[in-house]
């Protein structure tokens, strides 16, 4: 069992550790200037302060959530709050399998009850035909369409707002009096008209529901500004609409829902079979309608193949915005449409599917838990925990003082880099990943000062078992390390596992905490191996501890070791013959059989009790030998 | 005190002094036994003190106040609906929280304006939380669903490390036996059961499973090749390498309960009721009852495991007989004598040939000058 010392460079080690360090912290300042890190790590929820609303899906019995259908949902209540102007909301997605799938809607401040309301707000999908399509700023409706909507599947027509304009002038001239005013007021823009018709709309498609009410609403309604875009789906079904679409680049005016989200049966997106039964390279979406929906899709058909455009483009609006507004081509009368279009790509196409899928059976959620954290309560909380942490972390250092002696300034030079990677660590993940440092994450830093601290117990240990066998320091360390490497290994690999299965799946907190702990382990690994063992090795060249000074903590009479060790070609090294230290350098001499014998006897001296069981300790059979 | 620390730990190591808690397995297995048993008995008597989390309804916290005093909580409470007495605490020096029954959104507001009267502070500083009955239980439920996974996972790679389904066996039940402890507890003192509570039970697991693999670590190095000898027996050399890892296990503990002690004194004293010290309670019984069953229960029941196998008994009846052989004592009941086995135990040697020898270095010949 000789060490293989090859390939040993401590300090080279040491240089390539603290160079990572150094690289590590110069990514997150340099993120602090050209991006939005910071040099503090974020906090959750728990320790900022804000709103915390957990919403459950409510569910028919025997009926299943899709993960599609969930992460929709959360597109959804995003782009709601996005627009609604709160920043960093976190908004995800916990749980699955039986308990069902839950949203965590995380509100950072104090949040006003509209956008709390606007949360849990359940998105409804309605198709509704088309009555214009124009630019998305509000400055007049004379104004000519700046493009065609990019998502627009089939809409090959340019649409023509002039028809808008010349079905009721005067209305555009009183209304483009106050733009501004009503782009600049506060309070949300009216969507939808406040007057009915003066003469009765044949089909939703007439141009007569243009009331002069309408005409405002188009007028004051800017698509360009996020916060109207929020949608929230609180339209009446019965009425016109304007309504934009998500991306904000155009704006639609809308006849009154014609069909339901739940008259669809099913949405799903696939590649064109052409007429001869080939399947086409062209990505298209397929729509189902159920008998009630199929009827009411053929009459409305019907009526759009013939007419022109725009009014040959029906609308899908789901949670108050536009997702698409195809035209139609020809009569459906089966139920059985299909959206395809020059510019939809197959990503394109799967998302469209989705949203309409979600539109076809929105989900309405129940409020698990909403709950408020002040803010100054958790920087209290915050700050008793640092203070706890401290404390434990001084306990720990008196500790392994009064256990260690010397080398127990390993352990805290250790603590501190491990301390200094995991806050490094976490800073960089909360710039990259998002990632927020919760009540329980910091509890699980501070439980892994413990665990920590225990790799270097084993290791030290080690060291010491094979000072007492009565190794010299530096064969001590290396095979010493080599037997407390696998330790180490196997049970922080342990640890790690634990931490890997409580964050996939436990929810909530335990992630939280679950995250910190795994990161700490693999942290505590990184020093063990980069850190503690090269400095071990490094002290093998400081004569305080290879003497085994009393306070080095790796005294070989103090450990109990004989100091009496085979040299290899029948020469013992004691330090009461040789008057040198265990170790020995360079003085090498050659015993007399009769030396080495007395030298033997006395190194068996304080193990004779064991004899009678015929095992000796390996030092006196070294020399036996 | 670290001299004579010093000095015991090396008489552990060297076998001059031992222990001989494998030897005694018994008195360990009854007194687990009774502990764990205690332990159902009072989780089936008493039950578990439900947190607000489990049983579902509204939690006010009210900051800054002058006064922590209850009966303004109360008042404020049944002055707009009265039905269970509300549970009040105080958190840190001046925060008030209470917990009630389900309310509606009218009656959460009406109790926030009166709570806020009450203590005589501004309404922003009362905080209120609606908390529904099933999420205490959706938490706990993944939590047994994490605890089972995790189980059979660390059963495969302990059963992959060690070579050994026993040691598997073995951790598992030691993990077990920490975590109905731990519950015991709860359940005797009547500890608030919450959320935080379920995380600290859950580390209970990496740290307990850790002890274990530290000192199954040493039993595998010291018991490697164990028939090949016939000294010792598998139950002595295990028994010296508990005996030989007890500083690593007190160390360790030490060091792990220090920082625990500090959130759980911090938490109790200067913070009230909260995660940390709902965290550090479990954390502080579960390490406590996972040091106690690496050493006590874990090692034993895998001694007494292995000891069923063919080989393994084979061999400790040869150790046996050999030992009468040679006029030691050997105990009636055919136990061996206790304290036999010292400092390193025996492995037979290796020629390891020509490996051994110093390798010749390769060195580059210089290029051969071009002409």
């Amino acid at each position: 069992m000789v060490p293989n010392t090859r390939g040993a460079r401590p300090v080279r080690t040491l240089v390539v550790l603290a160079l990572a360090i150094a690289i590590l912290f110069a990514t997150i300042i340099a993120g602090t200037h050209w991006s939005k890190a910071t040099l503090v790590p974020k906090l959750a929820l728990d320790l900022e302060g804000g709103t915390q609303v957990i919403l459950a899906p409510v569910l028919d019995a025997g009926a299943q959530v899709s993960d599609t259908t969930i992460s929709e949902a959360i597109r959804i209540i995003r782009q709601r709050v996005d627009s609604s102007g709160v920043s960093e909301a976190q908004i995800t997605s916990q749980g699955g399998g039986q308990g069902g799938t839950s949203i965590v809607v995380g509100i950072p401040g104090k949040p006003d009850q509209t956008t709390l309301d606007l949360v849990r707000k359940s998105a409804l999908m309605r198709f509704r035909a088309v009555l214009a399509v124009m630019a998305p700023d509000a400055t007049s409706t004379s104004a000519t369409p700046s493009a065609t909507p990019s998502g627009t599947a089939s809409a090959t027509a340019t649409p023509s707002p002039t028809t808008t304009a010349t079905a009721s002038p005067t209305a555009t001239a009183t209304a483009t009096a106050s733009p501004s005013a009503t782009a600049t007021s506060t309070a949300p823009p009216r969507t939808q008209p406040t007057d009915t018709p003066t003469t009765k709309p044949t089909s939703a498609s007439d141009p007569a529901w243009e009331t002069p009410s309408l005409l405002a609403a188009v007028d004051s309604l800017d698509c360009t500004k996020p916060e109207n875009r929020k949608g929230g789906g609180a339209d009446n079904p019965d009425l016109p609409l304007v309504a934009c679409d998500p991306e904000g680049t155009v704006k639609y005016v809308l006849g009154p829902a014609e069909i339901e989200g739940k008259d669809l049966t099913n949405a799903t997106s696939g590649l064109k079979t052409g007429p001869n039964g080939v399947v086409t390279a062209e990505w298209v979406v397929d729509l189902q309608f159920n008998g009630d929906g199929a009827n009411k899709f053929s009459t409305i058909t019907a009526r759009m193949a013939k007419a022109a455009s725009p009014y040959n483009q029906f609308a899908m609006v789901l949670d108050g915005l536009v997702i698409e507004a195809p035209s139609v081509n020809e009569l459906i009368p089966n139920g059985q449409a299909q959206i395809s279009g020059g510019n939809m790509t197959r990503a394109k196409a799967a998302t469209l599917a989705n949203q309409l899928s979600f539109g076809a059976l929105p989900l309405t959620f129940k409020v698990l838990s909403e709950e408020q954290v002040s803010a100054t309560l958790g920087a209290e909380q915050l700050q008793r925990g640092l203070l706890a942490g401290l404390i434990g972390l001084i306990l720990v250092v008196i500790y392994s003082m009064l256990q260690y002696r010397t080398l127990g300034l390993v352990t805290i030079a250790s603590l501190a880099i491990a301390g200094t990677i995991t806050y490094g660590l976490i800073t960089l993940l909360s710039w990259t990943q998002g990632y927020r440092l919760s009540l329980p994450g910091v509890a699980g830093i501070i439980v892994s000062i413990g665990i920590t601290a225990d790799s270097f117990i084993v290791f030290f240990e080690r060291v010491r078992d094979e000072l007492r066998e009565g190794r010299t320091l530096y064969a001590a360390i290396e095979q010493g390390w080599e037997r407390a490497r696998r330790t180490i290994l196997a049970a922080d690999g342990v640890n790690f596992l634990a931490a890997v299965v409580l964050y996939f799946l436990a929810v909530g907190g335990v992630r939280g905490f679950a995250y910190t702990l795994g990161l700490t382990t693999l942290v505590d690994l990184l020093v063990v191996f980069t850190f503690t063992h090269p400095v071990l090795r490094l002290l093998t060249r400081v004569p305080f501890f290879t003497e085994g000074h009393k306070f080095s903590g790796l005294d070989p009479s103090l450990l109990g070791s004989s100091g009496v060790r085979y040299r290899g070609r029948g020469q013992v090294s004691t330090p009461a013959l040789a008057g040198v230290a265990p170790q020995g350098s360079g003085e090498v001499e050659r015993l007399t059989i009769a030396e080495r014998r007395a030298a033997a006897a006395r190194a068996q001296a304080p193990t004779e009790r064991n004899q009678s069981a015929g095992a000796g300790s390996e030092s006196s059979m070294g020399s036996d030998s | 005190m670290a001299g004579g620390f010093a000095q015991w730990g090396n008489d552990l190591y060297s076998g001059k002094r031992s222990y001989n808690i494998v030897g005694r397995r018994n008195r360990w297995f009854i007194l687990s036994g009774t502990l764990v048993a205690l332990a159902v008995t009072f989780l089936l008597v008493r039950g578990l003190n439900a947190g607000i989390e489990f049983r579902g309804g509204s939690q006010f916290l009210v900051s800054n106040v002058k006064s922590t005093s209850q009966q303004i909580a109360t008042d404020a409470v049944f002055g707009v609906e009265r039905a269970d007495v509300p549970l009040v605490s105080a958190v840190g020096n001046n925060s008030v929280r209470i917990q009630t029954g389900d309310l509606t959104a009218d009656q959460l507001t009406a109790v926030r304006t009166a709570l806020a009267s009450g203590y005589g502070v501004d309404v922003s500083d009362v905080t209120s939380t609606f908390i529904g009955p099933s999420w205490g239980q959706d938490v706990s439920q993944k939590a047994v669903r994490g605890l089972i996974v995790f189980m059979v996972l660390v059963a495969l790679v302990m059963t992959l490390y060690f070579r050994d389904w026993r040691m598997a066996v073995s951790g598992l039940v030691a993990l077990v036996h920490d975590l109905i402890l731990t519950v015991g507890v709860y359940a005797a003192v009547g500890f608030e059961v919450t959320p935080a509570g379920v995380i600290g039970l859950l580390t209970i697991l990496g740290y307990s499973i850790y002890d274990t693999v530290v000192v199954f670590d040493k039993v595998r190095e010291n018991t490697a090749g164990v028939t090949e000898q016939k000294r010792h027996t598998y139950a002595e050399l295990a028994n010296l390498a508990l005996n030989q890892t007890l500083v690593r296990s007190i160390n360790t503990s030490v060091v792990a309960l220090l920082p625990v002690s500090a959130i759980l004194f911090i938490g109790a004293f200067l913070l009230g009721a909260g995660t940390l010290r709902d965290i550090a309670l479990a954390l502080f019984v579960g390490m406590i009852a996972g040091t106690f069953s690496s050493i006590f229960l874990a090692t034993p029941l895998q001694v007494a495991l292995r000891g069923r196998e063919a080989s393994v008994a084979a061999h400790t009846t040869a150790v046996l007989q050999r030992r009468v052989a040679d006029g030691l004592p050997v105990k009636a009941s055919g136990v061996p004598v206790p304290v036999m086995v010292s400092a390193a135990p025996l492995h037979a040697g290796e020629h390891r040939g020509t490996a051994a020898q110093p390798k010749r270095k390769k060195r580059r010949s210089p290029p051969s000058p071009k002409r």
